[in-house]
């Protein structure tokens, strides 16, 4: 028998549940750029096609400082205080 | 209130199990047969047991030797098996033989360590009066011998088993029937190479490596932000292969990495495949006999290798950032599995990379840095005099990421030995090979707009909105000479030297971050 110490964090993965999904999309919806290139022309095309749909929502437009590093706490505060959907833009 | 001694339950030569304190007054002896004067004593200690009324136990350190103990002194005292040392271990027996008289709570009563026969003397003295000893028979002094669980090897065993052990990372008991390395890989825990296993007692001899606590946690580590304790980096400087001196680079290594500045979630995630890249400098590099001459840059020396490759290891292992997972390079590149090199401050007069970033000459620093790719070799036997190497320098670097690439950030230059031999004829300084990169890739706007040829460079729509005298100016291949990096090594032979491409540099991206070694 061999024994070895566990190299890893030791936390047992936990299973993340997705939110409730809601019947129509109402209210307000963030848009959040990662700022990476081309990524809010992404988010211009969407942006566009949900006014058209979705004439009674809000759109807030958010961008991220670099995309190399997650989002800041204020940021991700900020988006979900003030929204009730979101859409993060990933591009290349 | 005296002190009690530990208890135990040991089985003897006919297979009974003797506890102690035996509720008796009682006398311990602890030996091993391949000590003279274990056998010097042991007709004294079987009088002990056949002629008082006192409890004898002798724990004898190897099963063999109890044996053979047990034949040659004729022995009827119970002859205890501790091979395991365990009871040795609790008794931090340093010297065989001890002897120690107790009374009948288990308290120590006495004390004789080896044997002085004055000291022997008055122990019988007072413990066994009436019994005869013809001591004149006996010399008046020998030493001991070490007791096995000195033995380093063993003692560390012992140490990593005893409840008190510093070591708390969770145990994996590997069945017989699995092969270990095997397992290890299965288990994720390698970079796609073997390891060494981190068995318990291979950590606690790599933690004497450092003075740290094992239990102080050195950085959080994304994209989990687990805490990773000393231990923990020991146990992956252990699977890296490192020895237990290389362990403070780790940790100064692993300090510098989980900084804001040096933002080692971008670094592992970026698609780009970026990589930290150790520097070493000071004096640590001769203290562990770290490679800075030939090949200096690739596979062969251990500290180099396995240094760099534990940092990586613990970034993967303990911070949870692996392939496919949080980490996502589109190539990737090998020095992913490690990049750890000293600079060769001896070789040249130029201030080396730590002094150059504020530290003392004599200071141990290491500096890490996030490179894309390198090292691409720089190839130039011809130039004679500094202005061309160094132009040679800036014609190769203008190609780091792309030709059109300019206002560029970090790259390391490795300036070889014979570069360095050219450049100081002309007595260029560090700064000197700067201003000379600089010069040359110096580029006016108008040939960095995109083209047919290449849709990277300046968006022509901006160009077009730019006046001549913009579009005029001059764009030199980095954002700052600050940001080459310059340190030497290499073989004597050869004018080849290296460049390492970085990645996003600056606040937004990774900035290089320095570390004093401590031990």
């Amino acid at each position: 028998m061999t024994t070895i110490l566990d190299p890893t964090d030791e936390r047992v993965p936990i299973a993340r549940s997705v939110s409730p999904r809601p019947e129509a999309v109402t209210g307000s919806v963030a848009l959040l750029d990662i700022s990476k290139p081309r990524g809010n022309v992404l988010l211009d095309r969407l942006e566009a096609r949900l006014r058209e749909e979705l004439p009674g929502i809000e759109i807030n437009r958010y961008a991220k400082p670099t995309f190399t590093k997650p989002a800041p706490t204020e940021l991700r505060q900020d988006i979900r205080e003030r929204n009730d959907f979101v859409v993060e833009a990933l591009a290349d | 209130m005296p002190e009690l001694l530990p208890p135990f339950s040991l089985r003897d030569q006919h297979g009974v199990d003797r506890a102690f304190p035996p509720a008796a007054k009682s006398v311990l002896c602890f030996a091993k047969e391949d000590c003279p004067t274990c056998n010097l004593v042991m007709p004294l200690i079987e009088a002990l047991h056949r002629d008082t009324t006192l409890d004898v136990l002798v724990p004898g350190q190897t099963s063999d030797g109890n044996a053979t103990l047990i034949d040659r002194h004729d022995l009827t005292a119970p002859v205890l098996d501790d091979s395991a040392l365990k009871v040795s271990f609790a008794y931090d027996v340093d010297t065989v033989p001890l002897v120690i008289a107790a009374d009948a709570d288990g308290s120590e009563a006495d004390r004789l360590v080896g044997f002085d026969k004055g000291e022997w003397r008055a122990f019988f003295e007072r413990h066994a009066p009436n019994l005869a000893v013809d001591w004149d028979a006996l010399p008046d002094w020998r030493p001991g011998c070490g007791s096995l669980t000195q033995d380093p090897v063993i003692g560390e065993r012992l140490r990593a088993e005893a409840e008190n052990s510093p070591l708390r990372a969770r145990r994996i008991e590997i069945a017989p029937a699995d092969d270990v390395h095997e397992f290890l890989f299965d288990q994720g825990f390698t970079d796609g190479l073997p390891v060494v296993p981190p068995t318990p007692e291979r950590v606690l001899r790599m933690l004497g490596g450092t003075r740290r606590d094992p239990q102080e946690v050195v950085a959080t580590i994304p994209p989990n932000l687990a805490p990773a304790t000393v231990e923990k980096v020991a146990v992956n400087a252990v699977l890296a292969g490192c020895r237990p001196e290389h362990l403070p680079v780790v940790i100064a290594a692993l300090e510098a990495v989980c900084t804001d500045e040096f933002n080692i979630h971008g670094v592992m995630a970026t698609t780009m495949g970026a990589s930290p890249v150790m520097i070493v400098n000071g004096p640590i590099r001769h203290r562990l006999g770290m490679n800075m001459r030939l090949g200096v840059l690739g596979q062969g020396d251990r500290a180099n290798s396995a240094i760099g490759r534990a940092l990586r290891l613990t970034v993967r292992n303990v911070g949870g950032a692996r392939p496919g997972g949080t980490e996502r390079s589109t190539l990737g590149n090998p020095m992913k599995y490690t990049m750890c090199f000293p600079e060769w401050e001896e070789r040249s007069e130029w201030p080396p990379l730590h002094v150059e970033r504020g530290f003392a000459p004599e200071d141990s620093v290491v500096t890490v840095y996030a490179m894309t790719s390198g090292p691409s070799l720089i190839v130039d036997q011809n130039s004679r005099n500094a202005s061309q190497l160094a132009g040679s320098f800036g014609l190769v670097m203008e190609g780091a990421h792309h030709p059109r690439a300019h206002h560029m950030g970090d790259c390391i230059l490795v300036v070889c030995p014979e570069h360095v031999d050219t450049l100081k004829v002309d007595g260029y300084s560090k700064d000197d090979v700067r201003t000379r990169i600089q010069e040359v890739t110096a580029k006016r706007l108008r040939d960095l707009v995109a083209d047919e040829v290449s849709g990277t460079g300046l968006d022509p729509q901006r160009a077009q909105a730019m006046s001549d005298e913009q579009l005029d100016r001059m764009a030199p291949k980095f954002a700052s000479q600050d940001n080459i990096h310059i340190v030497v090594a290499g073989s004597e032979a050869g004018k080849f030297s290296g460049l390492f491409h970085g990645w996003a540099s600056g606040p937004m991206g990774s900035m290089p971050v320095s570390r004093k070694i401590e031990d």
